[in-house]
């Protein structure tokens, strides 16, 4: 890849990304706002007023970083230190996925969600090429009397 | 399928078990869509959701978990507790969706 190619590709990064990571962080922070009826917890004990039964509700992302973040990702990983980018992508993603269970749960006519569980997997990574981060959040929906 | 109960507690809330049946498990093994494989490609500049990913993964995990579901069915159970998934990646290009959990019949 010559070096003009490199940077457009860098150009577009750093706008796109920074555009869409400003526009997801305020989506999220307004769906979590919506739901914050649904409490969720991680604990398995139940307390004494909840209604027979429960149902499983799950929720996932996939999402990528951007070309401007793998690349100074590239850099620092020469010296070692904090990679703030990917920090923020794996944030977007877990309360993304968290929000998408929220969801599922409120539809189902929840109060709220006990054991919850937040799992990470990679997808289609290849050498040389950051892929996608799953991440998956799965809980049992209750409903209190 | 709708009375069996699934959950990844340890017990049905509000119901005594009766009767473990044994551990029930389903999977799945998914490649990629060589189409989507070049949307996330693109995403790999700007960033932001695969939803042609997340659509899939949603998908293959519901059909394990569906499988799951049949074969606690098969053992005459009611409910399935302690739920648990797990991805893991066999090749570069596939991934297997597991969902596993123990088949008991409540009240």
């Amino acid at each position: 890849m010559g070096l003009l190619t490199i940077g457009i590709l860098l150009l577009i990064g750093i706008i796109f990304g920074t555009m869409n990571e400003r526009n997801h962080f305020s989506r999220i922070a307004k769906a979590e706002e919506e739901l914050s009826d649904i409490k969720v917890f991680n604990i398995k004990t139940l307390p004494d007023n909840v209604e027979p039964g429960g149902a499983l509700v799950t929720g996932n992302v996939v999402i990528a970083v951007d070309y401007f973040k793998v690349f100074v990702a590239g850099f620092i990983m020469l010296f070692g230190g904090r990679l703030s980018g990917f920090e923020k992508l794996m944030e977007r993603a877990r309360r993304e996925a968290l929000v998408r269970m929220q969801r599922e749960a409120k539809a189902l006519g929840a109060d709220a969600i006990y054991n919850t569980r937040i799992e990470f997997s990679a997808v289609g990574q290849r050498p040389k090429k950051i892929g996608g981060a799953e991440l998956f959040a799965y809980g049992t929906a209750v409903k209190y009397l | 399928m709708t009375d069996l109960i699934v959950t990844n507690l340890e017990t049905v809330p509000g119901r005594e078990i009766i009767k473990h049946l044994g551990i029930v498990q389903g999977n799945t093994v998914r490649a990629k869509h060589v189409g989507r494989d070049i949307m996330a490609g693109f995403k790999n500049i700007v960033g932001g959701e695969l939803r042609g990913y997340t659509e899939l993964l949603t998908e293959a995990r519901e059909e394990a978990t569906q499988r799951m579901m049949g074969e606690a069915l098969e053992k005459g159970a009611n409910a399935v507790i302690n739920v648990r998934f797990s991805t893991s990646s066999i090749t570069a290009g596939a991934s297997e969706l597991y969902a596993y959990g123990t088949a008991v019949v409540v009240q």
